[in-house]
């Protein structure tokens, strides 16, 4: 940036009053052309062509159209797996939150007074979150087996690295007043941390781990795909088959479990905020 | 602990009721769910399973983490990128008209309820099954990615920047029309400003997002760095599942810093 601004001279202005000040040089051009270059690069890479997509897109309208009207009689097949998944995300979400709160503990600098602890804790919690949900589904299926536990592994997984890490940044923030005069009285550490700190915390702490679970119910949907149980799998199974009514009978039972699930979960956060 | 202070602590209004009854909502729910702890078999070779992995991990393929061809980590963490780049980009051209009609202080407020329920829509279609749809329309590969991603990128983008057009400011446009602006100037001078820094941020936190959404479409064959991982899992080659999934890391990692060093550029200068 510095030797941009250097080989394109800054404008200068004398303002009325016989002050000078410059604008510098405008960073547009430099910035359309790092675009430019990047998306040439990509669309060479991905071998992305606006023709084939506007001659093949009928291909996408009509599988669309044959999910139309959805086979409701379906349903009966369906609810079960969707609770299921429900229930996965659920118990996933739950265990993740709950193993969350030592480890945000552990993590924030302001209450664990040791770098060392607190670099470890997140770089675990670094290493869990960068896995994608699915390829540790995946992997939970090679260990445990096919199965629901496989899917509600790797959704536990997923909720304990994301509440962790929103938790220890929130707790990093909070308000150390009341703790410290707690220390000073003589109280230990669990103690005074319990009592300060987490009323302060736990509005925070509540209103992730709800997120955590909204987010869950849509992501569980697809876990199934690798055979890690819940409403995934009969999706898989009847894309596979083409029945594209029943698939649209499964999109629609999601649709509205997710609607229910949010409207609920969005007004709990309200109340808790 | 001081006497007085734990008099004072213990006369802290009671919530043992709330508590409770909370705490005994939440057990129901546990227990209801216990089902989603079924199908656990986790035999011996589970277990040796597991450390394959871990030992992978620490003594990865070399010549496939630091190989530069078609099929090395390099290439396939740069098709990811390019992936995520592009479909961020295509979500981003869709979603900007769509979140112009979808903001109360634009269009009336039917409009918005019909283009808000769209939008709902096509949020909860999970990306793997757009994925298996693209495959039909462009064939297998890194291009049915983009489309996915575009598709799956709308009902975020779109939200966030719903959010954004609502906050505007109409009193820069009132006072831009009362010295005579045209309607590109208020454009140009009026909305833009406003909208741009927030816009761009939104792009960057989804191309964050769309990054680790696109390490799995190789799943179904859409491109990326997803579907050498499953070929390796699935042929037991333990030492390349480990390049791979440190590449996996060092990508996410790598951009996930980059991404709120830039936000935070963006957002505060």
């Amino acid at each position: 940036m510095k030797l941009y601004d250097k080989l394109f001279d800054a404008e200068k202005f004398t303002l009325t009053n016989g002050k000078t000040v410059s604008q510098k040089f405008t960073r547009m051009p430099l910035i359309i052309l790092m675009l430019l270059i990047g998306i040439t690069v990509s669309v060479w890479v991905t071998g992305f062509s606006l023709t084939m997509l506007f001659t093949n897109i009928t291909g996408f309208w009509q599988i669309l159209a044959s999910m139309f009207p959805p086979k409701l009689s379906y349903f009966f097949q369906v609810w079960r797996p969707l609770l299921m998944t429900i229930q996965m995300s659920f118990f996933g979400s739950f265990f993740g939150s709950l193993m969350a709160l030592p480890f945000a503990v552990l993590a924030a600098s302001n209450i664990t007074n040791n770098r060392v602890i607190n670099l470890v804790v997140r770089f675990i919690l670094t290493v869990v979150r960068t896995i994608p949900t699915l390829v540790s589904a995946l992997i939970a299926t090679y260990i445990f087996g096919l199965g629901t536990f496989a899917g509600t592994v790797a959704i536990f997984l997923f909720s304990f690295s994301f509440v962790g890490k929103q938790l220890f940044e929130y707790i990093e923030t909070v308000d150390m007043g009341a703790y410290e005069a707690l220390t000073a009285t003589g109280a230990d550490t669990p103690r005074a941390f319990v009592t300060t700190i987490f009323p302060q915390i736990l509005p925070t702490y509540l209103s992730t781990a709800l997120f955590a679970f909204e987010g869950n119910v849509r992501y569980a949907a697809i876990l199934g795909y690798v055979g890690a149980g819940g409403i995934g799998m009969i999706l898989n199974e009847k894309i596979g088959w083409r029945e594209f009514q029943s698939v649209g009978m499964i999109l629609l039972s999601i649709f509205v479990a997710v609607v229910i699930i949010e409207t609920v979960s969005q007004q709990l956060r309200k109340y808790l905020s | 602990m001081n006497k007085k202070l734990e008099t004072v602590l213990s006369k802290e209004p009671s919530r043992r009721v709330q508590y409770s009854i909370t705490g005994a909502i939440l057990l129901i729910l546990l227990v209801s769910s216990s089902p989603a702890l079924g199908g656990a078999n986790m035999t011996s070779k589970g277990f040796e399973i597991g450390w394959n992995i871990l030992t992978g991990i620490f003594t990865p393929d070399t010549s496939l983490l630091f190989g530069l061809g078609d099929s090395g980590v390099a290439y396939l963490i740069l098709q990811t990128i390019a992936i995520a780049f592009l479909g961020t980009l295509v979500g981003a051209v869709i979603a900007v008209p769509l979140s112009f009609i979808s903001a109360t202080n634009i269009v009336p407020r039917p409009v918005v309820l019909v283009t808000r329920f769209i939008i709902m829509a096509i949020r909860t279609v999970p990306s793997l099954v757009y994925g298996l749809m693209f495959i039909r329309v462009t064939g297998p590969g890194p291009f049915a990615g983009v489309m996915t991603l575009a598709i799956v990128s709308i009902g975020m983008i779109s939200k966030l920047f719903i959010e954004t057009i609502e906050d505007l400011d109409t009193g820069i446009l009132e006072s831009l029309d009362a010295f005579g602006s045209t309607l590109f100037q208020k454009i140009r001078y009026g909305i833009l400003p406003q909208l741009g820094s927030d816009f761009i941020s939104i792009l960057v936190y989804r191309f964050d997002m769309n990054l680790r959404e696109a390490t799995i479409l190789g799943l179904v064959g859409a491109g990326g760095i997803g579907a050498p991982m499953i070929f390796a899992l699935s042929a037991y080659h333990w030492h390349q599942v480990g390049a791979i999934l440190i590449g996996l890391f060092l990508l996410v990692f790598i951009v996930e810093i980059l991404s709120d060093k830039l936000r935070q550029k963006i957002l505060h200068g």
